[in-house]
């Protein structure tokens, strides 16, 4: 059914709460210098998470739509502009912060797994818990919990190389997921997946959505993936687009 | 993030590229080897020198004539005086040292003639003859490996008695017992009555290449040289102190001793030098050590380029791993984190290669060594040094490279392929 999807879907109002926003983000703008040129990666984007959200963001490649995430996901700082995590500004601190909240606040998933070629399964995991002082044993241990979670009980001490694309990502779900942050950040994370594996991912995420309660932020070109969440947000050039319905084909 | 973890991320990252780690380390082993062995080198020349000082004698205070200065910078004007102004030493310098001089260990006047013919049968060889007095043995430090010393009848009768160097002894006995043999000295029958304990040659001379005789008996002999005024000349006079700390006490009394008998007036300048077993040594020491330090700032020219060498690989080292290091960062590695896993990299780097060094430079001193052509000492000092160096040169090294590494933004770890 979802293959019949061939409207991109255009950006969805923002939900009626009451409860503060946990990411609010104003006027956010990113300059990169390429040489000589300057690219405005973002152009001004303003944009409020709730809770517990489910969130797609989309667009053409060269819209914005990784810069925005690795602004969120505080990889990345805004050229100008304010994003505050829990009503904190994040967009001014100082880069023991910003590794912090990386560390503790946000969870972040990448297109190509990332994860490192020497280490266990197990290593890759328990990475974010040695990063924020844990003992080794009580890492190891949380971290295995954290891939049984993702259904790789079985799989604690295998090389990356010798576990699958699907079976890698979800060690990088496991590793995103293992401090227990609020939010996790996923950049393409079936982009480098066959469909059926994608589709099994994307239920992961879905899971740890109803039964966690996480917020998801997933930059996706998918509009199958787009079309699975709660609300989606279409950048264009830099901007969020809130204009009608657009035809293209996918 | 503490060091033991980092450790093992240091060793699991240098046997990801083991032959580079190797190669990398090669330079730091060869610094850090030669550093090893040429400061062993160094100590070895400055152990064999000090202990050919120590060698003349025991807590020697020497008399030698006219006024000698010995300094280790460059020679000047005042190096040696003039021949004009030299005042031989006599017998009687050297009683008077021995009566007015209290709590020595021994006063030994020495005649030296150079050259003397010594021959026993047909052999015959040119060595130094020594005219000493019953003292002079012990003064030296001489052991009688063969025989026996003189005795006090032989030195009042002149006895025609000698007793050979060792080296004297071989040349011209070889395996016979020269134990009562009779060499002509000069042109003197003697009785060989003892042969010494070779001890090498030394700042005073070689008495394993000396022939010994009472001093009365040389004067008969061998040289009848007196001053203007008659009396009997020396060359030189040994005093043996009790101890070292009474050293400059000798020193002082025995220099008023001999301006009294050299009647010298007040302000005027000696006529003799009293010398110090310890000017000696502290002369030998500041040589040998501008020696060291010399040998020690050529082998860390080659530690410094090992170090070199190390920052290069680092330096390509954090290119190859943007990836990895803004993964670590994304996952909340702090900038120090990084800086700290890149330095504890090069700094085991170093200190491995620095251990492998050490055992290269042991091994080159005790193969040096071994050819007898010059001594090494490998002393603890100069292992301790070596490791020191190569952990500064790790962390100085590292510092740049790592700096580097912990400076890279989380971002690169999406952009960088």
């Amino acid at each position: 059914m979802s293959e019949l999807v061939n409207v991109y879907p255009s950006t969805s109002p923002e939900p009626q709460r009451d409860d503060p926003p946990i990411i609010e983000a104003t006027n956010l703008t990113k300059v990169y210098k390429m040489g000589e040129t300057e690219v405005h990666a973002l152009r001004g984007v303003s944009l409020r998470v709730w809770k517990g959200e489910m969130i797609s963001v989309i667009g053409q490649s060269g819209s914005g739509k990784s810069t925005l995430l690795a602004i969120l996901g505080a990889l990345d700082v805004p050229t100008s502009g304010s994003y505050k995590l829990d009503g904190r500004e994040v967009a001014s601190m100082n880069d023991d912060q910003l590794a912090e909240i990386r560390n503790q606040r946000i969870g972040f998933v990448f297109q190509k797994f990332n994860l490192l070629a020497r280490n266990t399964a197990l290593a890759n995991v328990a990475l974010p818990l040695a990063y924020a002082g844990l003992s080794d044993r009580e890492a190891k241990r949380r971290a295995a919990e954290m891939l049984a979670v993702v259904g790789l009980g079985d799989r604690l001490h295998h090389l990356p190389n010798q576990l699958s694309g699907g079976q890698q990502q979800r060690v990088a779900i496991a590793r995103a997921l293992v401090n227990q942050p609020s939010i996790i950040l996923a950049d393409e994370p079936t982009g480098n997946l066959d469909s059926v594996t994608g589709k099994e991912i994307m239920a992961l995420f879905h899971t740890l959505h109803r039964e966690r309660g996480i917020t998801l932020i997933i930059v996706t070109h998918d509009p199958n993936i787009a079309a699975q969440s709660e609300r989606i947000i279409r950048l264009k050039d830099g901007l969020i687009e809130y204009a009608a319905q657009e035809v293209q084909t996918a | 993030m503490n060091f033991l973890r980092n450790f093992g991320i240091a060793i699991d990252a240098l046997l990801a590229n083991k032959l580079r780690s190797a190669l990398t380390m090669l330079g730091i082993i060869i610094g850090v080897g030669s550093v090893v062995a040429l400061l062993s080198i160094g100590n070895g020349v400055q152990q064999s020198i000090s202990r050919q000082i120590t060698n003349i004698g025991t807590n020697l205070v020497t008399v030698v004539p006219g006024q000698v200065r010995i300094t280790a910078g460059p020679p000047t004007s005042q190096g040696i005086r003039t021949a004009t102004q030299v005042k031989p030493l006599t017998d009687a310098d050297a009683n008077a040292i021995r009566e007015r001089v209290p709590n020595l260990l021994g006063v030994a006047p020495e005649l030296t003639v150079n050259n003397v013919t010594v021959a026993f049968q047909r052999e015959k060889i040119l060595i130094t003859a020594r005219g000493v007095t019953l003292d002079y043995n012990r003064v030296r430090n001489l052991e009688i490996a063969q025989g026996r010393w003189f005795d006090q009848a032989d030195d009042e009768r002149a006895s025609r008695v000698a007793i050979l160097g060792s080296d004297a002894a071989d040349a011209l006995f070889g395996g016979l017992n020269p134990i009562g043999q009779t060499i002509r000295v000069g042109n003197a029958p003697f009785t060989v009555i003892g042969v010494t304990v070779p001890v090498g040659a030394g700042f005073a001379g070689n008495p394993d290449t000396s022939v010994f005789m009472p001093l009365q008996t040389a004067y008969r002999t061998i040289s009848n040289a007196r001053t203007a005024s008659g009396a009997r000349r020396v060359s030189v006079i040994y005093i043996s102190a009790l101890s070292s700390e009474d050293i400059p006490r000798v020193e002082r009394a025995v220099a008023q001793v001999m301006r009294q008998q050299h009647a010298i007036r007040e302000g005027a300048e000696d006529d003799f030098t009293v010398l110090t077993q310890q000017q000696f040594l502290s002369i030998a020491d500041s040589i040998t050590g501008i020696l060291t330090l010399f040998l020690g700032a050529i082998a860390g020219i080659s530690l410094l380029v090992g170090g070199i060498g190390i920052m290069n690989i680092m330096l390509v080292s954090v290119t190859e791993r943007t990836k990895e290091i803004g993964l670590r960062k994304a996952v909340g590695a702090k900038k120090r984190t990084i800086l700290m896993q890149f330095l504890v990299e090069t700094i085991t780097l170093s200190l491995i290669g620095g251990a492998f060094g050490i055992l290269l430079g042991v091994g080159a001193a005790l193969l040096v060594g071994a050819t007898g052509i010059i001594a090494t000492t490998v002393t603890l000092e100069s292992i301790a040094l070596a490791v020191t160096f190569s952990f500064a040169v790790g962390l100085f090294f590292g510092l740049y490279p790592a700096n580097r590494a912990a400076s890279l933004q989380p971002i690169e770890a999406v952009r960088y392929e």
